[in-house]
């Protein structure tokens, strides 16, 4: 006996419908201020002549690690507006810094209570195994339709698929706090928040800023995925190439994101290191 | 009136631990409990007063519920059943709120692997309390350098935890417990992770602290030694329950069962009991007596020689009856005869300490206070006799009648 197909397709878009029609305002509220974070950030980054942000780069990466960063990092930048990339370079880049600061904003708050939680940990630990292993094409979908197309769908279908180790590693690094120093805290009186300032916080710091900089990497991974759905940026660039066989600039656009890539990582690493000597 | 009391104190650990207090009343043991509800009783029913100033020393073998029981006079550990009375108020009954002004004003805790901030500094650890508390900055650091002083860390404040040795680390953490002026101090084994040489050194100074602050501690340790030596009192856990709570010396004296008997058999008395827990009463004479006197004296009583003293009890020397003959025969003065290099000892001064001045002179020891008066006098056989486990009361008997 053939048991008849579950309808999940249908049930899928119904759903789909249902939120479009009804979330409208909600959809629309977080279109205005994703949409404006991004063009804020672009404007900014492409007011300043490329030189002059090539120096702050290079001044910022001097100041946080060595020398030798700060060489890559005035090197690469100055290779990747040599090859006419730096425009949209900035636009990822403003795209990629929106979609961490907001995956932070979320994410760190999201892994506190499940830190604190075990039920909270236990609804919120299959939904991120969930977002990581659906593959991102599929966001892309509903992100069209609730967002219409441009660099908000690109925006929030890169904070679904970063966001997991921020979350995952605030949870782990708060949970990983000696027992015993929690019970010190608690013996002298400490308030909840108190605790979670003052202690779990601090300590869990390093895994945190990990987590943050594993999102920062994932939501750079994106670009590409979201510039299907209309982001501007040195993506769009990589895809364009891709449909057209185009394999030298496929590699120089892809390049610059090899470089942007190492540039963030490098430096949110530094920081890490930073705060892990402190 | 006692500063912290427990009553019926009682924490079940597993599913439903209410289940296991019924069971309990019957007299069940901790084994009987497990193997029928799988409820593990941590700590059974304890009974115990606190006086203001003592030393109370809660001791026994890891597993026995010590700790959990120290945690449970805090609310660390939240006990199943019984009462928790601080100055009279039930602690379990307190509000969160309420509880945490608890933990800030009235207790303080030293932790046994010392649990220190390893993001803070010293300074920052020790003022930790006192932050919690809203004390301003200036104010709480102030109060913070006095009590880096009093354990005698001045000049590291600026250090990180793991820059100091586990001794240091330890009297930062008893400075952090003695920062906010608690009234109680729990101290949970905190001297267990130290080695012995250091630890004998915190010791001294938890007792110096001690008779400096007129602190109430609860201390925890698993050592009969380090029990024997700072407890006042001393309560000997088994199992989650009390097994019997006494001095120092009754433990070790009239131990109540089987249990502590074993326990305690091993101790090494002549590092425990004093001077004054073996001396005996020293027969004297007063100084302006003569050598006739005396010699009649000793002579009424059997004994072989005197304690010379003054009207105020100070001792100023022995006098033997060879020394009163012999005065008698040259028409000498007591004071004239007596022997002045006559050993002596503070009563304080522990038994192994003593052993040394009795296999040097023909005289007993004799035990002087502070202000020189003659307490008593030490005879070996009345050491002898406590060091093979007889009371002390026997052994000053033994001598009286012999």
């Amino acid at each position: 006996m053939k048991l008849p197909k579950i309808p999940l397709a249908d049930w899928i878009e119904w759903l789909e419908g249902w939120l479009e029609t009804n979330l409208e305002p909600l959809f629309g509220f977080i279109r205005v201020v994703v949409g404006e974070t991004v063009n804020g950030l672009e404007a900014a980054l492409s007011w300043f002549p490329a030189i002059v942000l090539i120096l702050l780069f290079t001044l910022l990466a001097w100041f946080i690690g060595k020398w030798k960063m700060a060489l890559f990092t005035l090197i690469g930048l100055f290779v990747i507006e040599n090859l006419g990339y730096w425009s949209q370079t900035m636009q990822t880049l403003a795209l990629v810094l929106t979609a961490a600061f907001i995956s932070v904003l979320i994410g760190v708050p999201t892994g506190i209570l499940c830190a604190r939680y075990n039920s909270i940990q236990k609804i919120v630990t299959p939904v991120l195994d969930f977002m990581q292993t659906m593959p991102a094409f599929v966001y892309l979908l509903p992100a069209v339709t609730f967002f219409s197309l441009g660099v908000v769908p690109g925006v929030i279908s890169s904070i679904i698929f970063a966001i997991p180790p921020t979350i995952r590693l605030t949870n782990l690094g708060i949970r990983q706090v000696p027992e015993e120093l929690v019970e010190a805290a608690d013996a002298f009186g400490s308030t909840p928040a108190q605790k979670l300032f003052k202690l779990q916080l601090p300590i869990a710091k390093p895994t945190i800023m990990a987590g943050i900089n594993q999102t920062i990497m994932l939501s750079l991974s994106m670009v590409v995925i979201a510039s299907m759905i209309g982001a501007q940026g040195v993506g769009a660039y990589v895809y364009r190439a891709v449909t057209q066989g185009n394999t030298g600039v496929g590699f120089e656009a892809g390049l610059a994101i090899v470089i942007l890539a190492i540039i963030l990582d490098r430096l949110t690493q530094q920081v890490i290191r930073k705060t892990n000597t402190a | 009136m006692a500063i912290i009391e427990a009553k019926r104190l009682t924490k079940i650990f597993g599913a439903d631990p209410k289940k296991a207090i019924p069971l309990l009343d019957k007299g069940w043991s901790k084994d009987k409990i497990f193997a029928e509800t799988k409820l593990t009783v941590g700590v059974n029913q304890a009974d115990f007063a606190i006086e203001a100033g003592q030393i109370f020393v809660i001791m026994g073998l890891s597993g026995s519920g010590k700790s959990t029981l120290v945690r449970l006079l805090n609310r660390l550990i939240e006990p199943t059943s019984g009462q928790v009375l601080f100055n009279g108020t039930d602690v379990l009954r307190m509000s969160p709120e309420q509880l945490r002004q608890f933990r800030r004003k009235n207790v303080g805790m030293v932790f046994q692997k010392f649990a220190l901030f390893p993001h803070r500094t010293v300074i920052q650890n020790i003022e930790y309390g006192l932050e919690v508390q809203g004390i301003d900055k200036k104010k709480r650091r102030e109060m913070a350098m006095e009590s880096l002083e009093l354990v005698g860390l001045k000049g590291w404040e600026n250090s990180y935890p793991d820059q100091l040795s586990g001794g240091m680390q330890q009297r930062v953490g008893l400075a952090r417990g003695l920062a906010n002026d608690p009234d109680v101090l729990l101290m949970d084994e905190a001297f267990s992770a130290l080695d012995p040489l250091i630890r004998k050194d915190m010791q001294d100074e938890l007792l110096e602290l001690q008779a400096k602050m007129k602190k109430t501690i609860v201390f925890i340790t698993h050592d009969l030694n380090e029990a024997l030596r700072i407890g006042d009192q001393i309560a000997l856990m088994k199992d989650g329950s009390i097994v019997q709570i006494g001095s120092p010396e009754e433990i070790l004296m009239q131990p109540a069962n089987k249990y502590v008997e074993r326990f305690v058999e091993d101790v090494d008395l002549s590092k425990v009991l004093t001077a004054s827990h073996v001396m005996v009463k020293a027969e004297t004479i007063t100084i302006e007596k003569g050598p006739r006197v005396a010699l009649q004296f000793m002579r009424d009583r059997g004994i072989s020689s005197l304690y010379v003293v003054d009207k105020m009890m100070r001792l100023l020397g022995v006098i033997t009856a060879d020394d009163a003959v012999h005065a008698i025969k040259n028409g000498l003065k007591l004071e004239e005869a007596m022997q002045r290099e006559a050993p002596s000892a503070v009563p304080e001064t522990l038994l192994h300490e003593l052993f040394e001045l009795m296999s040097n002179s023909k005289f007993p020891v004799s035990v002087i206070d502070q202000s020189g008066r003659l307490k008593g006098i030490v005879i070996k056989g009345a050491v002898l006799a406590a060091l093979s486990g007889n009371t002390v009361l026997e052994a000053g008997e033994r001598h009286e009648t012999a």
